[in-house]
């Protein structure tokens, strides 16, 4: 190796969500310091669940995070009715998969064409292509707008969904706009593939970094498990949600607000790629179709594919909706009185949110106060592979220009899609 | 010349960020109409030159003063983004606890490497010129008060109760109902969308300037409820400004 220094000092990286640095010194050739740091400032989930009702327990945790704001919803009214023993029905839960693909939508087009395009069409951001690719990027914004008026249409609400609740919806969407947003589903499709097309047109732009890690998700036999499942390892086999800390062992650094987590190795991956990975075989025909055409064959080890899985996943979302949309026709909806009744108990439930793996823990007392709560956060588990990663990754690019280094680390951290606010909004809450 | 647009954030989920990438289309007419020179969750570039800032999130640490204060000596006009930017948000709920034992509870014998101070909105911190409320909030009302701004008019805040847009959505009442809401006295501007939705209000958006003390002590009356039913539910969003009285 060449005798370098390198001196990279990313100070709140920009185009994720949240705040984190990137330092790498390297003196003589020599790496003296390379880190992921998250410097969020934590906001103490724990202390606003504490001594607050059953019937709250969504809104505040809701507000983890404004762009997973539907998955914290969902398997937050889940953990609730784990701990009451409710079992809502087929209808409220139909509903609830079909909220859930428009929150994977929202977020994913995001990410793939808001955060990671302008890396790849050699941009710092979506503004400047309004200018040079107008029609690519009013595509981006008809998927994007397709995939919040559908969490508008289910949810109440764009973010922080308002119509959700334990056992129910207060609200439910008019038949008759459900089936005018089926008809513009399948505009969606075509749009979709227009955005793998440019995807597929600066592929080469994407790096071909490879590490192999462990990979965690939900995993189901009906289904490529979103809403519900296991908890698979691509090491260990599975297990059930409520022995979930036997693979999320969580532990604090000094380099981050957020937790790290590890399971058999160093560390491990969640989200689109570890889903890939591990529930392949489900995805719809047209999400298979497009993860071949980008080249994305499980095992896929290389991290700087999670934006490829996460594109794969939206044709899957949009495809998914179609069919959830047709049974909810088919059957008719109908109003459901909400009914809760509340006794004492633990409920844990998981959820996949569109970056990984989300798990609440709940404990009520005999009034529905919330006495104890731990939730474990997609990116939390992210962090020492991201950090693990860039360990691996930095040695090899040292004979680059130093400001290529830098691209290329920002890019690893932008494609784990790492949701820092989240991360850093710790929720745990033991009882004394 | 366009006037320059920065976008800025402490400690929230950024779900009010979220909202402007939410404008979809409308973003294209607005970067036509403002230069946006600084917006660390969308863009790369960053300028400390630009005319108005839109602040999201509540300060919670010493560290994060500074920065907000640079942000209001650089910018002409300051508004705040959202329920942690402007009455503390669901961020307070922690002040209603001791902080030591809340540090504690979240790193265990880790609790002193981290810092943390009772949450604030921003107008504690700095001078703020405009409020856009709610949790999150409404990507219309956030297009119309900048429109205002670039028109040389003043922005519309709403300065009535959510009842006023809950009636003229022909809503049935919630406490008719037999649940409680806090529509009669958080300020409008959202379409009464949670009751709307058959859901209750739950104050996101903070109380109107002179709440109706006697209509709302009458309506609690009239279903058998008290103020301090009142007051346990408006902690929820409200907790700064019930302890602060503001």
């Amino acid at each position: 190796m060449k005798s370098v220094d390198v001196n990279v000092n990313v100070h709140h990286l920009t185009r994720v969500e949240g705040h984190g640095n990137i330092v790498l010194d390297v003196k003589g050739g020599e790496i003296q310091k390379c880190v992921w740091e998250v410097v969020e400032a934590p906001r103490f989930f724990e202390a606003m669940v504490r001594g607050r009702k059953w019937d709250e327990m969504q809104e505040i945790t809701s507000r983890i995070c404004g762009i997973c704001s539907i998955s914290h919803s969902e398997v937050s009214l889940k953990a609730t009715e784990a701990a009451f023993g409710i079992t809502p029905s087929e209808q409220t839960v139909r509903l609830r998969r079909l909220l859930e693909h428009g929150e994977n939508l929202q977020s994913h087009i995001l990410h793939v064409c808001y955060l990671v395009l302008p890396d790849l069409m050699g941009v710092g951001s979506v503004f400047p292509l309004i200018e040079t690719h107008k029609d690519a990027v009013l595509t981006v914004t008809r998927v994007h707008r397709l995939s919040n008026e559908l969490c508008d249409l289910v949810g109440g609400r764009t973010t922080h969904p308002c119509s959700v609740y334990v056992n129910g919806f207060t609200s439910l969407p008019d038949p008759k706009a459900l089936e005018s947003f089926r008809t513009r589903c399948e505009e969606g499709l075509r749009d979709l593939q227009a955005l793998a097309d440019i995807v597929a047109s600066v592929s080469d732009k994407i790096p071909p970094f490879e590490r192999e890690t462990e990979y965690i998700a939900l995993t189901s036999k009906e289904e490529y498990a979103l809403y519900d499942g296991d908890i698979a390892s691509s090491d260990a086999g599975t297990v059930p949600v409520d022995r979930y800390k036997e693979f999320l062992q969580e532990y604090v650094v000094k380099q981050s607000t957020a937790k790290h987590a590890k399971h058999l190795r160093a560390s491990y991956m969640v989200g689109a790629l570890a889903r890939f990975n591990i529930n392949h075989e489900q995805l719809t025909e047209g999400a298979k179709k497009v993860a071949e055409q980008l080249g994305l064959k499980a095992p896929c080890h290389k991290p700087y594919m999670i934006s490829v899985a996460q594109l794969v996943e939206c044709v899957h979302s949009v495809e998914e909706s179609i069919r959830l949309i047709d049974e909810l026709l088919d059957r008719g909806l109908k109003h459901e009185p909400i009914e809760v009744k509340v006794k004492a108990g633990r409920g844990v439930a998981a959820i996949e949110a569109p970056r990984g793996l989300l798990v609440h823990d709940y404990e009520y007392d005999k009034n529905g106060v919330c006495v104890a709560a731990n939730c474990v956060i997609p990116t939390n588990q992210n962090h020492g592979n991201i950090q693990q990663d860039m360990e691996a990754l930095a040695p090899t690019i040292l004979d680059k220009p130093e400001k290529e280094i830098e691209l290329t680390l920002e890019m690893l951290v932008r494609a784990y899609d790492p949701c820092i606010s989240c991360s850093a909004h710790l929720l745990r809450l033991r009882r004394r | 010349m366009k006037p320059k647009l920065g976008v800025f954030d402490f400690a929230s989920c950024e779900g009010c960020e979220l909202q402007i990438v939410n404008l979809e289309e409308d973003v294209v007419g607005l970067v036509s109409a403002v230069d946006v020179v600084s917006f660390r969750e969308a863009m790369k570039e960053h300028s400390d030159n630009y005319d108005i800032a839109l602040v999201e999130g509540s300060i919670t640490r010493e560290s994060d003063e500074a920065r907000l204060k640079q942000i209001r000596e650089n910018a002409k006009i300051v508004i705040a983004l959202g329920a942690c930017a402007t009455i503390g948000g669901i961020n307070a709920l922690k002040n209603l606890h001791e902080l030591d034992e809340v540090k504690k509870i979240v790193y265990g014998d880790k609790a002193d490497w981290f810092e943390t101070y009772p949450a604030r909105p921003i107008d504690a911190v700095v001078p703020v010129d405009y409020y856009v409320h709610g949790c999150p909030i409404d990507r219309g009302e956030l297009l119309s008060v900048v429109k205002a701004l670039l028109l040389g008019k003043e922005p519309e805040i709403p300065n009535y109760p959510v009842c006023v847009e809950c009636k003229l959505a022909e809503n049935q009442c919630v406490f008719e109902k037999g649940m409680f809401c806090l529509g009669p006295v958080t300020r409008a501007g959202c379409n009464a969308r949670c009751p709307s939705h058959g859901n209750v209000c739950m104050g996101c958006r903070g109380l109107v300037d002179n709440p109706n003390k006697e209509a709302q002590r009458e309506v609690l009356e009239k279903y058998g409820l008290t103020v301090d039913d009142i007051l346990a539910k408006f902690t929820l969003f409200g907790t700064y400004q019930e302890v602060t009285g503001k």
